[in-house]
């Protein structure tokens, strides 16, 4: 199947010579629920503003659906919703008012009930005679949500759709990505609350000062990258590590309650058991011992500073 | 699809929005129009007018109708053309216009359209308004409503431009105070140039907009500084002007895309 976002050597210097985006090569699949992770100032939201036409690309190409997106421009766009980062309304407009106008603005007819239907599933159709200066914040980014949904498109985008939101709030929306995602909606989002990206994508792609570092499928990636640490709760605090125990590359840990070894889940060979037989043959004593595997923060915080160091 | 399809849902909806939002803000965009018009009538019309009797064999009350009309046209339509697209770009709800599949000039259709109906209405209202102050007589109906329409459109037109380019309030009020309405007043909307000194005269008929006024007043009571033919095109070589400056504007993103 060919991708439905097909980002081909995008490039993006900033009229004030800066460079928000290296060449960027990304291809998004039909149907897939995407996360862009980055640190802030990485480019994320230049990328989707250029697929979205809010910012012109210096140099590459985008297809949305097969059409490429300066020349097909019309039936491009028609595909896509856009949920920006930050939270612009109109404040003098009614959500209903805002929301057909949405519509409209994207070349589709009216349809009230389908309108209607989107403001049911927000939790918007009470408030749809309100002036959105009289929403809260959580609301009026569901109010965007509304519009970004109020013309049908295929393709998503939601640039940190949960900044700032309550946990209800923030659960609701997962549901609802979800739910959309189910209806055959590709979804494009950045955040920064990794445990969204863990939560929601299908696929998550890091990027970093620009540059695409890491495109890969959730699960292999946690497993690819995935450290397990073993920690042993000593009986007898130590001082220092045995000799003996050298070849694990130990860390004492706790004032000296505790042994950590941190070790690849993935590996042939992890040196667990191997480990533990040279502890019980030493003659240290521990009461208890667990494991545990690093998140996707873990694995996005040492890509990011690997990189940052790197370059430094 | 292609380029040449028309996108009318598009259009209709920013087109119904602006008119909306004139209809919620009536105050501002009729009524204090309508009020400042008589105002001009009680001050120029009554008090001065009835030492001026006539200019040019009209009643002066008369003679300065249409030249109020095209002030409130000028300055209104900029105000409308250039509000409409200044505000979603200064509150950000430009992303959407700048996402939505909708061409230029569908843009500029849009928001031009909307500000120029509103200064259509608005001319019209100041007309009936003055027709109960003073007797008007419109000797050519068709070319006056034809100058009207293409005066409201250029200036809003004018205005849409000033919206895009203006970064500050005070930028989009620059240009009507300090250009707009001196030239206006000096350009013969309450006399008419041929009562001023030769010199005068003279450096008047650099000022364009003798030639946009001179036109309206000739559709209503004959009589006209300069010929019809030059006010006709004037004003539409001014329209040119604008279009052309729309186009360079969307072509480069000036201002509008980063
Ligand atoms: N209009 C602009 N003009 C000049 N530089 C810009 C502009 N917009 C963004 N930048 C710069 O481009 C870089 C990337 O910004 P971008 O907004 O894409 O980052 P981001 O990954 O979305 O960050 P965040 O997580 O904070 O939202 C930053 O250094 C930013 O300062
Ligand atoms: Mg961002």
């Amino acid at each position: 199947m060919p991708p439905i976002v097909s980002i081909k050597n995008v490039t993006k210097t900033y009229a004030s010579g800066l460079q928000a985006l290296k060449p960027i090569n990304l291809d998004i699949r039909k149907g897939e629920i995407f996360a862009l992770l980055g640190p802030n100032g990485a480019g994320k939201t230049t990328l989707i503003n250029i697929i979205c036409g809010i910012v012109t690309p210096s140099s590459g190409e985008i297809f949305a659906d097969g059409h490429e997106i300066q020349r097909d421009y019309r039936p491009a766009r028609a595909k896509i919703g856009l949920v920006p980062q930050e939270l612009t309304t109109d404040r003098f407009e009614t959500v209903w008012a805002t929301t057909t106008f949405s519509r409209g603005l994207f070349g589709r007819a009216p349809d009230k009930a389908y309108v209607e239907r989107i403001l049911r599933d927000l939790s918007l159709w009470d408030r749809r005679k309100d002036q959105l200066q009289t929403l809260s914040g959580g609301m009026k980014r569901r109010v965007m949500i509304a519009k970004a949904l109020s013309h049908e498109p295929t393709i998503l985008f939601l640039d940190e759709p949960t900044a700032g939101v309550d946990v209800e709030l923030r659960r609701d929306m997962w549901a609802l990505v979800r739910r959309l995602r189910d209806n055959g909606v590709t979804i494009i989002l950045t955040t920064h609350y990794i445990d969204e990206a863990e939560e929601m994508a299908d696929r998550i792609g890091v990027i970093n000062k620009g540059e695409l570092i890491l495109v890969e499928d959730k699960a292999t990636l946690i497993k690819k990258l995935g450290k397990k640490q073993l920690t042993l709760v000593l009986q007898e605090p130590m001082t220092e590590i045995p000799p003996e125990l050298g070849d694990w590359h130990l860390m004492l840990k706790a004032g000296g309650h505790e042994l950590e070894y941190t070790f690849d889940a993935n590996a042939e060979r992890t040196g667990v058991p191997s480990l533990l037989r040279r502890i019980t043959d030493i003659g240290v004593g521990f009461k208890d011992l667990n494991t545990t595997q690093s998140s996707l923060e873990d694995i996005f915080v040492s890509l990011v500073t690997e990189r940052t160091g790197a370059t430094a | 699809m292609n380029a040449l399809t028309f996108n009318r849902h598009s259009v209709w909806a920013i087109y119904k929005f602006e008119m909306a939002r004139a209809l919620r803000t009536i105050t501002q965009s009729i009524i204090t129009p309508v009020m400042t018009t008589s105002l001009y009538f009680v001050v120029f019309g009554a008090a001065i007018g009835s030492r001026m009797t006539q200019v040019d064999g009209v009643p002066y009350g008369s003679f300065i109708v249409p030249g109020l009309i095209m002030l409130s046209l000028f300055t209104q339509s900029i105000f409308n053309g250039s509000f409409g697209i200044y505000f979603p770009k200064f509150v950000g709800t430009i992303y959407e216009l700048l996402s939505a599949p909708i061409s230029y000039l569908e843009i500029v259709v849009a928001y031009v359209g909307a500000a120029a109906t509103k200064s259509i209405i608005l001319g019209l209202l100041i007309l009936t308004t003055a027709s109960l102050f003073v007797p008007i007589r419109i000797l050519h109906p068709e070319w006056m409503i034809a100058f009207l329409v293409l005066t409201s459109m250029t200036f809003s037109l004018f205005g849409f431009i000033l919206g895009i380019w203006a970064q500050g309030f005070e930028q989009l009020q620059m240009i009507p105070m300090l250009i707009v309405t001196p030239l206006t007043f000096l350009g013969g909307s309450f006399y008419s140039i041929s009562m001023l000194p030769p010199t005068w005269r003279t450096i008047a008929l650099f000022n364009p907009v003798v030639y946009l006024i001179s036109g309206f007043r000739w559709s209503f009571y004959g009589t006209s500084d300069v010929g019809v033919e030059i006010s006709l095109a004037a004003t539409l070589g001014f329209f040119i002007v604008c279009l052309l400056v729309v186009g360079w504007i969307f072509k480069t993103g000036y201002r509008l895309k980063s």
